[in-house]
């Protein structure tokens, strides 16, 4: 069997379980998963670019999905204005007043040199102090202020109150910023230590977006955010779409959650495609063989000239950007941002099995990664309590086991992961579909 | 001067006492991976989970023997259940080690690869322990509650402030201190501990001498299980007990074991100690303490807080990202492989 026609099989084979949901739960539940798993593609490809690609660690996916999340808060939200007014100076001066601690932080540390480390921490220390007790003078009150007006309804500043499909570009320009001052500062750190950094930033960046509810409402969460794709309830009362109904002989409420799911899939098809397309024409280009020259040998691509540097933090910015566009579609299909949700067991690590099992390297492998996982991650739940209820069916109705057993069953999904995980590392270390060499 | 020792009283029952004991079960954690990172030279994301399945095993030891009548009173029955804990975490990490690790170290293998691995263990582990005892709280604390509260404080010093110090903190802080002694004896003193040394400080070198390095791997797991199980017991008895919150706790142990220098048995304890004091120092509001110190007048309005205490984790991330970007190696220095 060729590679290609093995690789057609198995998206076949996808494509197969997807309508076996359909089957046996409903249309509904099978396009969902199908959305999710469309988004899971995105967000692998993104960490295909930067581990794949260049053998670059990034355990911060969940903090790039964030910052994806928030920006569809920003572009989409509509402004409070009583917010502005009460406390947006204030916050405007605290930001001020950071970018100048920054300032001044590097200006003090480029005039204080080397050569007397002790004097240069001290000035560094006491800039920071300043800097941070100055900014407080002016955020705290401002924050207080803007937390004071409507805290029920709103209590932050919202945001632009643009259609929201302009927060896809926001997020990977959102996300593309962090990564450019994050890549700036911490690529240079060896694997692990780079790993472990870019953890620690991310759950830095989402414990920001769970506590500044004057920003992101915190863990209120933002919710209604507006749609790209019509409402159930418009589509029910319009006749064209009656009719419609009427033609694929289904209940309009039915179909119209269906008709809403159809879209938003068309939309991230639309986004994967393009995606796909994007990430192929650059592996096959030169600027592909010169990733996987430095990836591959980067003291080698060093001594043939290439800045070694500049492509990683390339590379890194790349593939941050396309997380924070999968994030921000993410939150525009739940249409609410809830910080309270980014775990990184979820959206780091589970990206990354993703990533390892779909096959490293490989753009399609990722894509077919993210839909397999994504499914197993969806389906592990309603199966697992299935089974074990089947399993224990002997232990009578109400035996405790049983109940402690079926009420933990979805906990079984987690060590389906690793031990999937293991397994492909141990038997198949390039994944489902490898890098074709 | 009563003024100034009411003072003390609120920084040592608010700051001082639990620091200490949340320090000293960062240390005990940050001990085993560091451990685990010298002799096998990766960071081990399947560590807070370790943690969480040995204080696991030990609570429901701790069950059964509750329920069996067995108990040591005053002294908490999950010190009684330690070491069936300790044996079971042993055999989890020389199980995952057999099956999975010593494939890696056969094919020398990047430890890129050995890092990606443990994340599966981690899974792996983290669904078994949700599976086995639940998401939920669990308690299984038991004996005396406090070693002294705050109204017997108060009535004894006369102060305004009580102090009170509960038997875990006492517990914790006498555990860690004859965990660390022993440790250190062991890697001092033994023919085990010194050959576990030179393996970390150079392996060629060390195969030369003719020790075994399968040996060597061994005694760092079962010792890396025996820490592991110990801090996330005290961790619970002090707390609760929550497979959720180990996750957590990964983050600020890999901090306090790279402020260290990751590697350095010596650093991972100064480390604890230099995140815990720090997460509860700087989320800590000062206002109480200050309206001793300072005239009528001056007395602040605000909570006097450096942040909120939600921020609470994020300062051992902070801490972390910037001992990371300024000095990887640690401020003590540690392995620079």
């Amino acid at each position: 069997m060729s590679s290609a026609l093995r690789n057609v099989a198995l998206f076949a084979l996808m494509f197969l379980l997807l309508a076996g949901d359909a089957y046996l739960h409903s249309w509904n539940s099978a396009l969902y998963i199908l959305n999710l798993c469309l988004i899971s593609a995105i967000m692998s490809l993104g960490v295909n670019i930067q581990w794949g690609y260049a053998g670059l660690i990034n355990f911060g996916v969940m903090g790039f999905a964030a910052l994806g999340g928030v920006a569809a808060v920003f572009v989409a939200s509509s402004p409070v204005m009583e917010a502005w007014t009460a406390g947006g100076t204030g916050i405007l001066f605290a930001g001020v007043a950071l970018l100048a601690t920054i300032a001044a932080t590097v200006y003090v540390r480029k005039a204080i040199g080397r050569d007397n480390p002790r004097f240069r921490a001290f000035a560094t220390a006491l800039v920071i102090a300043i800097g941070y007790f100055g900014s407080r003078y002016f955020y705290d009150p401002a924050v207080s202020a803007i937390e004071a007006v409507n805290p029920s309804a709103t209590g932050y500043l919202g945001g632009l109150g643009m259609p929201i499909l302009f927060s896809w570009i926001g997020g990977a320009l959102l996300a593309a910023g962090a990564a450019w001052v994050i890549g700036k500062v911490a690529l240079g750190l060896r694997e692990d230590y780079l790993a472990i950094a870019t953890l620690g930033i991310s759950e830095i960046l989402v414990t920001i977006m769970r506590n500044e509810d004057w920003l992101t409402r915190g863990v209120k969460n933002v919710v209604g955010l507006p749609r790209p794709v019509p409402y159930e309830v418009d589509l029910r009362g319009a006749q064209w779409f009656v009719d419609l109904a009427a033609r694929v002989n289904m209940p309009v409420a039915d179909f119209a959650s269906i008709f809403v799911k159809l879209c938003y899939g068309g939309l991230f098809l639309v986004v994967i495609a393009v995606l796909l397309l994007l990430a192929e024409t650059a592996l096959k280009s030169p600027w592909g063989r010169t990733m996987r020259a430095v990836r591959d040998n980067e003291v080698a691509a060093e001594a043939m000239g290439k800045d070694v540097k500049r492509i990683h933090l390339k590379v890194f910015i790349l593939g941050s950007a396309v997380i924070g566009l999968a994030g921000a579609m993410l939150t525009t299909m739940d249409g609410q941002f809830t910080p309270g949700a980014y775990q990184p067991l979820r959206f780091t690590f589970l990206i990354w099995v993703m990533v390892i099992a779909g096959g490293s390297g490989n753009n399609w492998g990722s894509v077919l990664g993210g839909f397999l996982i994504l499914f197993f991650w969806m389906e592990a739940e309603p199966f697992g309590v299935w089974l074990l209820e089947h399993l224990t069916a002997h232990l009578g109705p109400d035996s405790p086991l049983r109940q402690h057993l079926t009420d933990n069953a979805q906990q079984m999904r987690l060590v389906m992961m690793g031990l999937l995980l293991l397994l492909v590392m141990r038997f198949r270390p390039n994944g489902l579909i490898p890098e074709r060499r | 001067m009563e003024n100034v020792l009411n003072a003390l009283v609120v920084l040592t029952n608010y700051i001082i006492v639990p620091a200490t004991a949340y320090g000293c079960q960062l240390a005990l954690g940050a001990l085993g991976a560091t451990l685990v990172f010298a002799i096998l030279r990766f960071s081990n994301f399947a560590h807070g989970e370790l943690m969480s399945f040995g204080a696991m095993l030990t609570v429901l030891v701790t069950w059964a023997l509750q329920s069996a009548g067995i108990s040591i009173a005053p002294l908490a029955t999950a010190l009684l259940a330690l070491p069936i804990g300790i044996i079971g975490a042993a055999a989890m990490t020389l199980a995952t080690d057999r099956l999975v690790y010593r494939y890696y170290r056969r094919q020398r293998s990047h430890n890129v690869i050995f890092m990606i691995v443990s994340i599966g263990v981690m899974f792996f582990m983290a669904g078994l322990i949700r599976f086995i005892i639940g998401p939920d709280d669990q308690n299984f604390a038991d004996g005396a509650r406090f070693l002294i509260t705050a109204g017997e404080f108060k009535a004894w010093t006369g102060l305004q402030e009580g102090l009170a110090i509960r038997a875990s903190q006492v517990i914790t802080l006498v555990t860690a201190i004859i965990c660390v002694i022993l440790l250190f004896w062991f890697l001092e003193r033994t023919r085990t501990g010194k050959s576990m040394r030179a393996f970390s400080d150079n392996e060629d070198l060390a195969l030369l001498s003719g020790i075994n390095p399968e040996r060597v791997v061994t005694f760092a797991w079962i010792i890396a299980a025996a820490l592991a199980t110990i801090a996330g017991t005290l961790y619970g008895l002090d707390k609760s007990y929550k497979p959720f919150v180990f996750q957590q706790l990964l983050l600020p142990i890999f901090a306090a074991a790279i402020v260290g220098g990751f590697g350095n048995p010596l650093g991972a304890i100064a480390g604890g100690f230099i995140v815990a004091f720090s997460e509860v120092a700087v989320t800590y509001s000062y206002k109480k303490v200050l309206t001793y110190l300072v005239p009528e007048s001056w007395a602040p309005d605000g909570l006097v807080q450096l942040l909120s205490t939600e921020y609470k984790f994020a300062v051992s991330f902070i801490i972390l990202v910037l001992v990371l970007l300024i000095k990887p190696s640690g401020i003590f220095g540690g392995r620079s492989s």
